[in-house]
């Protein structure tokens, strides 16, 4: 891999990457069973600086903001890396957003330009809030002919002769604003410095090296901080091939594995036990025999890769599984959200290593992860090198908030020095989670401080964000939590959203308000959805400026209503 | 050429069939997730079976957003 020490911007160790292996491949796309694209990086690199000269040409300059918004696809890294070619800082966002909260985040950045595939474009176009945007040039991917841009460009055209300029930028320069949250009002913008990359990408590869031939499923979206480091900067710095694929159909997902002989891949506990599932399926569908010989071959696996895994030990004692996994496979990644440990053994046992990890955007893209010496189901790991991590306030059993100090933590929330404040302190991060380490050196999770889950899909999702949707209904006032908040559970899992209301004096609860609570929680996607609800007493309490005390009503809540209190929604 | 309502009546077999569960359980305002018990990903599963049915292609963002059949059902008949 380069060496990452001698560079101060994403966009110089690109270039250098672009250099030093023209003729390997980096990027193939396939949709369904047929291969789209297939890019050495010469010829990434062909396709790249037409693009920047022609950023650079409409006067995209050092420091200028590019939103991309797009589906995992080559011109998502193409666009990215033309963008930090000019030294421009890239704001990649969620392409599951909505087109008005598309429209919120790119005011709130004031993106100069916007890069985004067709289908979201239409989609932005149609919104009310659309003429109001204040974006200089948008750059739109895949159009089809004859469809009205409303005066964007086709990205595909939009390309200029002659060698761009490179533009370098320094180690505490802006790469990445990366929205956390806060579509619902108060935007998160995390300011993540080009320093910030390189240290991430350096202890990262220090635990899971890539180098040619590697190959990376990159599944979950690009926009998100893992697969931005894992299935981008980590792997082309090191000279390996990262895989997309048009469609996250799981059938097209496990040809995938066989067909592009996947090395690595990150995803999330829901794409996790979907395999799970498929295999217990397969193994369910054995005769008596076949599955004694099975459990058999599993028990020696196990007992033979228990003090640290061995591939090749693995694919001799259970050929069929990792023939279905296309036979390459040294691990896959997951973290963010809560992972059964019994999904974790249960590929473990089979010889497919699961790296358990825990991160947050803030704090850049991974704290800890397991390292396998030896395998453990039960954490998300010990610290990657460079980062310090304590644990605050410990209560009788350790457990406590989660603090971090480390190179890769981001500079700062965009716009929001009080936010910052509250949440950097003397150096350290607070990560509102809460911990525990054990005497291994391994960080346990047992919840959270703040007011948040984080799904099966790996999204975070935070009440206020999605309270909106509730606007008008009939009660005198409503507010969201998420139910570990209101009553600790000292533990991940069950996570779910809470709606708590007030009615109005001699108001009572009956099935057209249910219904009309379950209309509107079906506006959201379904992973934003409100679970359940509660009916609560008395009035909320209110500052001054008539802002709901969140903390103080849901000490309360907690207080005064045990869990048994929630009705499905 | 199928009628929408025809469109959406084989939508919701097909669902129960998949998804084991008796037809008469399933409505068209249903919300599938909560109805069927199942992720995104199994709702993915669900949206091959219906494109070999229909022989259509769609795409995985044509079910962003959605959540009920009778959408569900304008979204595969607007490609029929």
């Amino acid at each position: 891999m380069l060496n990452l020490d001698q560079y101060s911007c994403l966009g110089a160790a690109l270039r250098d990457a672009l250099e030093r292996w023209p003729n390997e491949t980096c990027l193939i796309e396939s949709d369904r069973d047929k291969e789209k694209t297939r890019l050495t990086y010469s010829d990434f690199k062909e396709l790249a600086l037409p693009l920047a000269r022609a950023l650079e040409d409409a006067e995209f300059k050092a420091g200028d903001r590019a939103a991309i918004i797009m589906t995992n696809q080559s011109k998502w890294l193409i666009s990215a890396y033309a963008i930090f070619y000019c030294g421009g800082v890239l704001v990649p966002l969620d392409y599951k957003l909505t087109a008005v909260e598309h429209l919120q985040l790119l005011a709130h950045c004031q993106a100069k330009f916007l890069i985004v595939e067709y289908y979201l474009w239409r989609a932005i176009m149609q919104s009310p809030e659309f003429k109001n945007h204040k974006i200089q040039t948008v750059l739109v991917t895949e159009a089809p002919l004859g469809a009205d841009l409303a005066g964007a460009y086709r990205w595909e055209e939009f390309r200029r002769k002659g060698d761009p300029e490179f533009v370098s930028r320094q180690g505490e320069d802006v790469a990445c604003i990366v929205y956390s949250s806060g579509t619902g009002g108060r935007p998160k913008g995390c300011v993540l410095t080009h320093e910030n990359y390189l240290e991430q990408c350096k202890s990262l590869t220090a635990w899971y090296p890539f180098w040619p031939g590697v190959r990376y499923l990159s599944i979950l979206p690009t926009n998100h901080a893992i697969d931005f480091m894992v299935g981008f900067i980590g792997p082309f710095v090191c000279g390996a091939c990262v895989v997309h694929l048009r469609t996250l159909r799981p059938e097209f997902v496990r040809d995938a594995f066989v067909r592009y002989k996947i090395t690595y891949m990150s995803l999330v506990p829901m794409v996790l036990k979907n395999l799970e599932r498929g295999l217990k399926a397969k193994f369910d569908a054995l005769s008596g025999a076949q599955r004694f010989v099975l459990q058999k071959l599993i028990a020696v696996n196990k007992r033979l890769t228990r003090r640290r895994p061995s591939p090749r030990l693995s694919r001799w004692l259970l050929p069929q599984v990792h023939q279905a996994f296309g036979g390459h496979l040294l691990a896959l990644f997951t973290g963010g959200a809560f992972m059964e440990p019994s999904t974790l053994q249960f590929f473990y046992d089979l010889g497919i290593p699961v790296a358990n990890g825990y991160g947050l955007t803030e704090a850049g893209t991974a704290l800890t992860l397991n390292d396998f010496k030896p395998f453990r189901a039960d954490s998300v790991g010990k610290p990657l090198p460079g980062v310090l991590l304590r644990v605050l306030n410990p209560d009788g059993e350790g457990i406590g908030e989660v603090a971090v100090h480390s190179k890769t933590v981001m500079s700062h929330y965009l716009d929001d020095p009080e936010l910052t404040a509250e949440t950097i302190v003397d150096g350290w991060l607070l990560t509102g989670d809460l911990g525990r380490f054990d005497g291994d050196g391994h960080l346990q999770l047992f919840g959270r401080k703040k007011n948040m889950i984080v799904t099966e899909g790996g999204k975070n999702i935070y009440p206020e964000d999605i309270e909106t949707v509730f606007d008008g209904l009939p009660v005198k006032e409503y507010c969201i939590f998420a139910a570990n908040y209101l009553w600790a559970a000292k533990k991940l899992g069950n996570e779910m959203l809470v709606l708590v209301l007030r009615l109005e004096q001699g108001q009572e609860f009956n099935d057209k308000l249910k219904d009309e609570m379950a209309v509107r929680n079906r506006r959201l996607p379904d992973f934003k959805r409100v679970g359940g609800y509660v009916v609560w007493e008395k009035d909320f309490p209110r500052t001054a400026s008539m802002k709901i005390k969140r903390t103080v009503l849901a000490e309360e809540i907690g207080k005064i209503l045990g869990r048994a209190a929630l009705v499905e929604l | 050429m199928h009628t929408p309502e025809e469109t959406l009546e084989e939508i919701l077999n097909l669902a129960a069939a998949h998804f084991k569960v008796p037809r008469q359980k399933l409505t068209p305002d249903d919300d599938f997730f909560k109805t069927l018990g199942i992720d995104s990903l199994q709702a993915l599963d669900l949206l091959t079976r219906l494109e070999n049915h229909f022989h259509v292609e769609l795409p995985d963002y044509e079910l962003q957003g959605v959540s009920d059949f009778r959408t569900l059902a304008g979204r595969i008949q607007a490609r029929l």
